[in-house]
């Protein structure tokens, strides 16, 4: 236990922030380019802070460190925070991609550009606050909070139909959560409690983790997304800006999969054991419809999209097979998704700054005008599919080998959702990178600015460095990883 | 004589308004007539923090816990409402200084009203009540808006009050008392009789508080009325018509709850899901937020259904932060200003975040309140609500809220939309207004901190809720 209340400072840096920026007043060029700055040195603070977790962080110890626990609302709901191998990385995804999302907005992000940087600070702090609590009230308040400054994001500096998309996305989302807020009222009044540290130990009757499991299923698969529900996802991201998208794709549909594991599986063992099945349909069925759609899309944000939604099947597979291998792989499988997409989008995000469009058929031959980018994008597309030495590959292969130790068909039908993920991300490649340079418009293309060198940079690492070593990150996972096994197996016993 | 020691701020307040009535004749300074009004209703909530609690007059009248945090909330929202006036006044050609007046003899018939424990008690609080509303709503004599909703608001709250009437005649023939305690000593679970009374009164109060399917008047009344008197009437009078409708439930019909909690039942569900439906198709503001007042008095009502002290304190914590919420509403409404004229349509708010940033976040903000997102005041309402829903077995309520919860977030949305995403429009002016700033921060500012330190309104509901169950 440290005597700094370190998560504390994580979410509230950001707020701190927001006072900040409000105190800014003029709004000319001048004062926008200090707000940006401003911003960007705050997140950066916090990212720094979050890296200062990892130096701090028991492996060997398996449950909540950092925790810090003060009365909130009465007794029973308190303001509990604690992060454990499990949530820690999901902490510093966020704190990574907060400032890079800032730093891609420099140029795209003209007008009202104050708000726009308070929104993202404050889905900051409901991000990482979704990661960090450890009381499902808490949880819930940051995991809905965080629709308000997304809903803004999209609606305000979105693309044409940005107000449908806007709208899908926020009634989406809430429609599917207020189940799993009658859930928690409903798990507080028969324990009495909303912690999760107890109710992890506690034990449902079979009927009760049913109708609970489903109400917390709900919430979770509109938000992760699985099929068929995943329809508010391809809207959103094609009407975000580029940031939007990125932390789109890069940490709100973690935070399904994040409540999948410390929740759905935590809580409700027999009810997921029951539902498992019924998980791997969808997830199997997600993962090769979406592909199948996203081979035909016309538009690059559209097929990053759909590519999201099969990816994030793979995750829901490893998270029910109840294996150690399992779970980690869904976990390495966001994180890793959480760089690459982000990326992906980010690389959209960056011709889509020079050209205005995301129309694939407008691009063609841009590896002759921009080599490096090019290559970025390269390394970002094979990782999406799962190339052996990229992040990508090490989450799927975890998740297809224990999903192989309990049902093979399940197995050999998610493996041709890897064949399909090379097919659409190597044609989208083909049609934008190679071939001749023949449409005149693409002839004014400049290669990659400094910003976005720094942006793309460490991303490329860290691709590239999970791929090949994924061993300290597997490190950090495993022993939560067993303990929510062994407690699972345990409470099945 | 003792029981007028208990009635104090009552005469208190009567004194004051006659001896204004009186002076405002010849003060031509409507001014110094509201600010005297202000100050006079904040003597009235110290003479009511300090008042022992009793019951006076054959028990008929009781001052208790319950009536105190009641009659503060009112009272908070009358000077509210007051401060609006004052603001407004010149521009809305409501020049008047019966104005502060009448809100004051409107507050004391609600201060009757929370405090009645006895049916002719709660019918004479009513009615002054109701009657000062009457005229307050037809304030503007020169618009017909204003004088249409006068006129349509007391055809349809004399009607009402004949049903209360009519009501109140059945309970004291079939239980030979008008006492809440004493009807709730002698009461015939078996009589009909009994039952048809209370189906009566409680159509009457259903209208008070603007529930389906008695809501017809509240959009007309809230559209024609001027603003601060709208204001007005979604503050205190929906507090106090609620605290009667759970003192006169509780205490009389008790035993009975099963009979009246069907009719509650069906308020709530109706008015939830009416509000949610109809506001999406509203374009004037003041109409849209007289279907969400009508929906928040749905969530409100199921506090009420669940007959326990839970649910009880979850309708009290409901409707502290409902207050704050409306304050901060009406007083952003009143901003709207640009040339001396008022702005009431939601299309008129196109835009303007580009020229009000601060006053536009803070009301986008109020609006996902009203809808009852996370982390914002509103939502803790609704949780509490739903709380005491699920604890009483009223699953199906909970369900039926949060999908009507869902539905009007649509609507609520659709203002921060028009507000953000569309093109600006010219800027507005009042934002100049010294008095209007003065409601509209802290209470919006209320509303986004009450996540970090929810205790206190939790605490007070608690301390209220004592004396009735």
């Amino acid at each position: 236990m440290s005597e700094i209340p370190i998560l504390s400072i994580l979410i509230f840096i950001p707020v701190v922030g927001i006072f900040f920026m409000l105190l800014i007043r003029n709004n000319d060029d001048q004062s926008s380019q200090n707000l940006k700055n401003t911003a960007l040195w705050i997140t950066f603070l916090n990212f720094i802070i979050s890296l200062s977790l990892l130096f701090s962080f028991d492996l060997n110890n398996p449950d909540f460190q950092f925790v810090e626990k003060y009365a909130w609302i009465e007794s029973g709901i308190s303001y509990h925070l604690g992060i454990d191998g499990v949530s820690i990385l999901f902490v510093i995804l966020t704190t990574m991609l907060v400032p890079i999302c800032i730093l891609a907005s420099y140029e795209s992000i003209k007008f009202s550009v104050k708000e726009y940087l308070i929104s993202f600070l404050a889905l900051e702090t409901f991000m990482i606050g979704v990661f960090c609590s450890l009381d499902l009230v808490l949880f819930y308040l940051f995991f809905e909070g965080g629709l308000i400054p997304m809903f803004l994001i999209i609606g305000i500096w979105g693309g044409e139909r940005r107000v449908y998309s806007t709208f899908k996305f926020f009634l989406y989302t809430l429609a599917g959560s207020v189940f799993m807020l009658l859930a928690i009222i409903y798990i507080f009044i028969s324990t009495g409690t909303t912690d999760v540290e107890t109710l992890l130990v506690y034990n449902f009757t079979t009927n009760e983790q049913l109708i609970l499991w489903i109400a917390f299923f709900t919430s979770f698969m509109v938000k992760i997304p699985m099929w068929p529900f995943h329809t508010w996802l391809p809207d959103a991201h094609v009407e975000a800006p580029t940031a939007g998208s990125v932390i789109l794709a890069g940490v709100l549909l973690k935070m399904a999969g994040y409540g999948f594991i410390r929740f759905s599986i935590g809580f409700f063992p027999d009810a997921s054991e029951f539902f498992a099945p019924f998980i791997f349909s969808l997830s199997v069925i997600a993962i090769i419809v979406t592909s199948l759609i996203a081979l035909v899309q016309e538009d690059m944000k559209k097929l990053i999209a759909y590519s999201s939604v099969a990816h994030m099947g793979f995750v829901t597979l490893g998270i029910f097979t109840f294996t150690v291998q399992g779970i980690e792989g869904g976990i390495i499988q966001m994180i890793s998704h959480g760089i690459v997409s982000a990326a992906l989008f980010l690389c959209v995000g960056v011709v889509y700054d020079r050209l205005h469009t995301r129309e694939i058929a407008r691009y063609g031959g841009l590896v002759s005008k921009m080599p490096f980018y090019s290559f970025s994008f390269m390394i970002f597309i094979l990782a999406s599919l799962g190339l052996p030495g990229t992040s990508g590959f090490v989450g799927e292969f975890l998740v297809l080998l224990s999903i192989f130790t309990v049902n093979t068909y399940f197995a050999i039908f998610a493996t041709t959702g890897v064949v399909l993920a090379a097919t659409y991300s190597l044609w989208l490649y083909r049609r934008i990178i190679f071939g001749a340079l023949i449409k005149d418009d693409l002839s004014e293309m400049f290669d990659l600015t400094r910003r976005e060198i720094i942006i793309f940079l460490p991303l490329i690492i860290l691709t590239v460095f999970i791929g090949l070593y994924p061993k300290p990150i597997i490190n950090i996972i495993e022993p939560s990883t067993e303990k929510i096994v062994n407690q699972i197996k345990m409470k099945l016993d | 004589m003792q029981s007028l020691v208990y009635i104090l701020p009552e005469i208190f307040l009567f004194i004051v308004a006659t001896v204004l009535l009186v002076t405002g004749l010849f003060l031509k300074n409507i001014k110094i007539v509201n600010l005297l009004a202000i100050f006079s209703l904040l003597v009235a909530v110290f003479l009511i923090l300090n008042q022992p609690f009793q019951s006076a007059f054959l028990n008929s009248f009781v001052v208790d816990e319950f009536s105190l945090v009641l009659k503060v909330m009112i009272l908070i929202g009358s000077i509210a409402s007051l401060i609006m006036f004052v603001s407004s006044k010149d521009d809305l050609n409501i020049n008047i200084y019966e104005f502060p007046i009448l809100i004051i003899f409107s507050t004391i018939g609600m201060m009757v009203m929370v405090s009645a424990n006895d049916l002719l008690a709660m019918f004479i609080g009513l009615e002054l009540q109701s009657l000062s509303l009457y005229v307050l709503a037809a304030l503007n004599r020169n618009s017909l808006l204003s004088s249409e909703a006068g006129i349509k608001y007391f055809i349809l709250g004399a009607l009402s009050s004949g049903l209360l009437l009519f009501g109140i005649s059945y309970i004291y023939g079939f239980s030979g008392n008008t006492n809440f305690n004493l009807i709730a000593v002698n009461i015939n679970p078996e009589s009909l009789g009994l039952i048809i009374g209370i189906v009566f009164v409680l159509a009457g109060l259903a209208f008070k508080v603007s529930a389906v399917p008695f809501h017809m008047w509240t959009p007309d009344v809230y559209q024609g009325a001027p603003t601060p008197i709208t204001g007005f009437f979604a503050l205190a009078p929906k507090i106090a018509a609620m605290g009667l409708l759970v003192r006169f439930l509780f205490n009389s019909f008790g035993e009975i709850y099963i009979d009246w909690q069907q009719i509650i039942f069906f308020i709530s569900i109706a008015s939830m899901m009416l509000a949610a439906f109809a506001a999406i198709a509203q374009t004037n503001l003041k109409r849209l937020m007289a279907y969400s007042s009508i929906g928040h008095i749905g969530y409100a009502l199921i506090g009420v259904a669940c007959f326990t002290d839970e649910g009880l304190r979850s309708l009290l914590i409901y409707l502290m932060i409902y207050l704050i919420m409306n304050i901060a509403v009406f007083a952003f409404l009143l901003s709207l200003k640009r040339n001396d004229g008022y702005f009431e349509s939601i299309s008129d708010l196109s835009g303007m975040h580009k020229n009000h940033p601060l006053r536009t976040m803070l009301i986008a903000l109020i609006m996902f309140s009203l809808a009852g997102i996370p982390p914002l005041a509103g939502f803790f309402g609704k949780f509490y609500i739903f709380v005491a829903a699920i604890e009483s077995q009223m699953l199906f309520l909970a369900i039926i809220g949060v999908i009507a919860s869902v539905i009007s977030a649509f609507y609520y949305l659709r203002i921060v939309k028009i507000m953000y995403f569309d093109e600006p429009k010219e800027e507005f002016d009042g934002s100049s207004i010294k008095s209007l700033n003065m409601l509209y921060y802290p209470s919006s500012i209320l509303i986004i901190i009450f996540f970090i330190y929810p205790s206190p309104v939790i605490n007070i509901s608690e301390y209220a809720i004592q004396s009735i169950i």
